[in-house]
């Protein structure tokens, strides 16, 4: 350490410079991120001292764009925020149009709506456990973990025609109807996967798993509650909130005496996925409740879309989900045109990245990528409404890929 | 065929760059290479660092901050190479297409070998679009 001189704006001060300390750059193109954010880390020997989140690679404008397209146009757009959760978006987005169209889906709907999301939550928490077997150098469980979620995926494509993106919501209702051959297969595929997460479960009880896993990554209950963190990040530092408990919506009203709200007080990497691991065995059993419940009837009001849509006044709405890493909330205004005159998404990743700082503060190099994947960021939906710099040197970027072009 | 270009052939390493996609695409590509679609029981390798790799895959829409990354991790594998556009964003930009922030799709930044559409498309098409890209250039 020693004490230096320097002239910034003109002034002279004295400053500490501390030649212990690095700056490291992490990102945004990295092979620990299968999405690009960068992280500016600073670090003394191999303990962190300082973070700096730098979000936007993945910004696309969507908000811009849902205000030139019209209301079912925009369904398909705001499915397209994110691949992991696409049918929490647009239950977020059709349930505000809902409430200002004043049109009432069908209970049959509800019900399967609450079971594409619940398929939904079990397939992106096995995507996250196998992702952090994945970082911790654990293999054989990630190549694990992804062999359970396929038959998932199968049972999407099963009821709805794609694997990624379903398309299961329409205003008004869904777009896909379940028989009974089908809920056969889907009570057949629960009791598989309710011995497969056990097998998970008991995986991650293992020795060598606790020790990376346990005591990094700490964020206290009060840090918590301060940075506003949601879902999965927020139970496993001991804040007991869900909005399918709190703010009930699609058939959660009636199933609320069918699951229980997982909350773990220790709030490290390993309390964190233990709640994810315990949300799995609620969803299940969630799945075969709705089964056991799903009454007759329609599934939509009306068969003509368009014709719902021009019956959508002027008016706003707000609209709460908990997508599988939180509280997804949506802001939708509509026009006297039938069109968009503001969607605002707030995605659960936003607060939860910035609970990154306290947990990364302290911890050691070889620690970052579990960290980061433990709460699970979704950048491809936090970077809808980051603001953009512009990156200097683009000029001339550009005219280098005009070259290449003619190449 | 010397041991360079038959080993090319055998065992294309892959770099995947994400550059604005939804990570449907994303999730995709793992997909083909976890137990169900196995793509690396063909030799494929997904690789940590451009500099390591053959084929390059690309999913997303190229957004304007990652253009610049995504010129540079381009000129960063070495030739001979080639590109896949992995999803309907990276092969024609849409639905993002006319977003103030998208600067896409892939072909107007660097030339693509090989097109894999779909929203996203399924592993198998994935693991087939790799295996034509590498038969097209290497083979």
């Amino acid at each position: 350490m020693k004490n230096m001189v320097t002239e910034k704006h003109g002034e002279t001060k004295d400053v500490e410079v501390d030649y212990a300390r690095l700056r490291i750059p992490f990102g945004p193109v990295h092979p620990a991120l299968k999405e690009p954010v960068s992280l500016r880390v600073t670090v003394r020997k191999e303990e962190i001292v300082d973070v700096d989140i730098v979000l936007g690679h993945v910004h696309r404008g969507i908000e811009g764009l849902a205000e030139n397209r019209n209301l079912v146009q925009t369904l398909y757009l705001v499915e397209r925020v994110c691949g992991i959760c696409s049918h929490s978006h647009t239950t977020c987005y059709v349930q505000a149009l809902e409430e200002i169209g004043e049109i009432k889906p069908p209970e049959r709907a509800l019900y399967l709506r609450t079971l594409i999301f619940e398929l939904e939550r079990i397939h992106s928490h096995l995507f996250l456990l196998g992702v952090l077997a994945y970082e911790i150098g654990f293999d054989t469980l990630f190549m694990f973990t992804w062999h359970v979620r396929e038959s998932i995926l199968d049972l999407f494509e099963k009821i709805t025609g794609n694997r990624v993106h379903h398309s299961m919501n329409t205003l008004g209702g869904v777009r896909w109807d379940v028989d009974q051959s089908m809920v056969e297969e889907i009570m057949s595929t629960m009791k598989n996967l309710h011995k497969y997460v056990q097998q998970i479960h008991d995986s991650f009880q293992d020795k060598s798993v606790e020790k990376r896993l346990c005591d990094v990554g700490f964020l206290a209950k009060d840090e918590a509650i301060r940075l506003c963190v949601v879902g999965p990040t927020a139970r496993g530092s001991g804040v007991d909130m869900d909005v399918r408990r709190d703010h009930p919506y699609a058939a959660y009203n009636d199933l609320r005496e069918d699951f229980s709200v997982v909350v773990k007080e220790k709030g490290d990497v390993y309390a964190r996925t233990e709640v994810r691991i315990l949300e799995l065995f609620e969803s299940i059993n969630i799945i075969q409740k709705i089964l056991a419940k799903l009454p007759g009837g329609n599934i939509r009001v009306e068969d003509n879309i368009i014709k719902l849509m021009r019956r959508i006044p002027q008016g706003e709405a707000i609209s709460l989900v908990e997508a599988p890493r939180g509280e997804l909330l949506y802001f939708v205004k509509t026009n006297v045109k039938g069109g968009l005159s503001r969607l605002k998404i707030r995605t659960p990743t936003i607060p939860n990245v910035l609970g990154l700082k306290p947990m990364l503060v302290g911890c050691e190099i070889a620690d970052i990528p579990v960290i980061i994947a433990s709460v699970d960021p979704c950048m491809a939906c936090a970077n809808r409404i980051t603001v953009v710099d512009a990156v200097t040197g683009e000029e001339e970027t550009m005219d280098t890929s005009v070259l290449r072009r003619k190449r | 065929m010397g041991i360079v270009a038959r080993s090319r052939v055998k065992s294309p390493w892959i770099f995947h760059l994400n550059t604005g996609s939804c990570a449907g695409c994303d999730i995709e590509i793992v997909a083909a290479l976890t137990p169900r679609y196995d793509a690396e029981r063909l030799g494929c390798v997904l690789v940590g660092s451009p500099r390591h790799a053959d084929v390059l895959l690309v999913t997303g829409p190229v957004t304007r901050q990652m253009l610049p990354r995504f010129i540079r991790v381009y000129e960063q594998v070495p030739e001979p190479k080639v590109v896949v556009a992995v999803g309907t964003c990276a092969s024609s930009g849409s639905p993002f297409l006319g977003g103030q922030m998208v600067e896409g799709p892939v072909d107007k930044i660097v030339p693509v070998d090989v097109y894999v559409v779909g929203c996203p498309p399924r592993p198998e098409a994935i693991v087939k679009g790799i295996v034509t890209a590498v038969k097209k250039r290497f083979g």
